[in-house]
């Protein structure tokens, strides 16, 4: 066969949705996926899934689809997603009604489930890697949800059954883009070095343009060209496992070893035990070579046994934050900032406020790091302040204190020459991840045709 | 004296994953390999963030791309998902390191 070019269409969750459209039309690709989910991503999902049983899925899937749908079909490019999310099979169904709409026939979409092991979760009750505590220990109540990282055997079983679009939920990002690697070269699943080739490959591609100019841009230091053009990338994998990374034609942005080099180590630990379920991949020896202008050649990928575990990701109800802000400017504006930060903590003391945590940040002075890191420092013009606070209580009535005290010390009863006040109260779902037994999670494929 | 930093010789990115932070250091010219690997130790990487890491540092070495990769452990203030930070994923912590003053010895 010639050549395998697989694009990627989507780095996170909101990523643009021009950029599947341009792919489709103007990649030549074979495969498009869409990587859409962030660690948290599947909780919330779950969230809107639990308000309304119909969502739970990426929000921007119609957007994304709609436009694509019939060329991919018309070029035989296949569509792999993770826009699932808590709702693999509600996402489904709204293709589906796309394809009707658009008069879309002959088309197989396959849905993967089974990475939703909440219930599995609940009678393991399994260790915490962040704590070293059961889960029932952090209270099965406040669970959520609990997503395994599947791997890429079910989307390979899709794809070798003809689907056209494969859906899923929790997949780990670069089995998305191993998994058409696998089929189309028949790769055997202990072929370790291989599988190490191709997740190197998909590791590269999933933060879509994180490896092409974005979150690499520094004017006078490291200048990208036509950055409001940029292009995700596409991927060219041969046989034997090297590959070629580009981007379209006329597209800005850059491919270049110095991208890459910084995409290869990006949330990665030891480098030579890259964990995915596929195989533990080896990215220590990874060779770039520029063979022209935005083509980057990468070899010296290897990899490994798998692991006998896979990932869970739990979801839980963790705490409410309280934040507000407010800006202050001119002479002594650092200083009318602390004033005010120090009021509102002064008077949730007082009032005995059931407040965890705190933290004070001056925008332009120390929010990011702590004041004076900065060599050459310089006074701020102007700064902003914020005040987070995060409390455990469950009482509406206490929340409802406390962010009126917020509220009420951004906003008039602060220090002097203060604007643009604002606020805010969230509920926050965090994440705990724990290992479990691999062959306790059953994956499930369903296929609907049009 | 004209001081330097690591921007003048390196590029950065920083990932996270749960309450871990990983910084890549990528140094432009292999010949300034050696000598940044001098200075950026886990131990130098660790004072220089002060109270931001409050874990340890590891360091892994990949010569064939002039990268150093700086894992910072319990750095992320719980982490994604629950910290009261603003940059929750820690991304900053790339330019943060480039500014480490860097004095050559020769």
């Amino acid at each position: 066969m010639k050549t395998l070019r697989i694009a990627c269409g989507a780095g996170f969750a909101d990523d643009r949705i021009q950029y599947g459209i341009d792919l489709v039309n103007y990649g030549e690709i074979d495969y498009i996926v869409f990587e859409c989910l962030a660690e948290r991503t599947i909780a919330e999902a779950q969230m809107a899934k639990v308000k309304n049983p119909e969502l739970g899925y990426n929000k921007w899937l119609k957007y994304r689809i709609d436009p694509i749908l019939k060329k991919a079909k018309e070029k035989k490019i296949k569509i792999i997603t993770n826009m699932g999310a808590a709702n693999p099979l509600g996402a489904t169904k709204k293709i589906i009604e796309i394809a009707r709409n658009q008069g879309i026939s002959n088309l197989k979409i396959a849905t993967v489930t089974g990475d939703d092991v909440l219930e599995k979760v609940r009678k393991l009750d399994p260790i915490i890697l962040e704590n070293g505590k059961k889960v029932s220990e952090l209270g099965f109540e406040k669970t959520v949800s609990a997503n395994a990282y599947l791997g890429s055997s079910p989307i390979v079983q899709a794809l070798s059954n003809g689907a056209d679009i494969v859906i899923t939920g929790r997949v780990a990002d670069p089995s998305l883009f191993l998994s058409p690697i696998i089929y189309e070269y028949n790769i055997a699943p202990d072929n370790w070095n291989l599988l190490g080739k191709g997740t190197c490959a998909g590791h590269l591609m999933e933060c879509g343009t994180y490896v092409t100019g974005s979150y690499f841009a520094d004017p006078g230091v490291k200048d990208v060209k036509g950055l409001d053009s940029v292009s995700p990338p596409i991927c060219e994998f041969e046989k034997n496992g090297d590959f070629v990374l580009t981007k379209l034609p006329n597209s800005g942005g850059e491919i270049s070893t110095r991208t890459c080099s910084e995409q290869i180590l990006y949330e990665v630990h030891d480098p030579t035990k890259y964990i995915t379920p596929d195989v533990i991949a080896d990215f220590s020896r990874v060779k770039f070579d520029q063979i022209e202008k935005d083509k980057v050649k990468v070899t010296g990928a290897s990899g490994n046994h798998k692991t006998n575990t896979l990932k869970v990701a739990i979801g839980y109800n963790d705490s409410t934050v309280i934040t507000g802000q407010v800006s202050y400017a001119g002479f002594g504006c650092v200083d009318r900032a602390k004033l005010t930060a120090e009021v509102a903590l002064k008077r949730l003391k007082r009032f005995n406020m059931p407040i965890t945590e705190e933290k004070i940040d001056i925008i332009g002075y120390n929010s990011v790091f702590e004041e004076n890191f900065y060599p050459n420092y310089v006074i701020p013009n102007e700064v902003r302040l914020r005040v987070a606070v995060r409390t455990n209580t469950n009482d509406e009535n206490t929340i409802a204190f406390i962010l009126n005290e917020i509220r009420a010390v951004v906003g008039h009863n602060g220090s002097a020459s203060y604007g643009g006040s604002e606020w805010d109260v969230k509920k926050i779902i965090a994440i705990k991840s724990t290992l479990i037994p691999r062959d306790m999670i059953e994956h499930r494929i369903h296929f609907m045709e049009v | 004296m004209n001081v330097k930093y690591l921007r003048d010789y390196a590029h950065c990115r920083a990932g996270d994953k749960g309450n871990t932070s990983n910084i890549a250091v990528i140094v432009y010219r292999y010949d300034n390999y050696e000598m940044i690997k001098e200075i950026l130790t886990p131990q130098s990487v660790k004072k220089f963030f002060k109270d931001r890491i409050k874990g340890k540092v590891e360091r892994y070495e990949l010569p064939q791309i002039n990268a150093l990769n700086f894992v910072c452990h319990d750095a992320l203030n719980g982490g994604v998902t629950r910290s009261l930070s603003i940059d929750k994923h820690g991304k900053t912590f790339g330019s943060g390191l480039l500014m480490f003053p860097i004095e050559k010895n020769n």
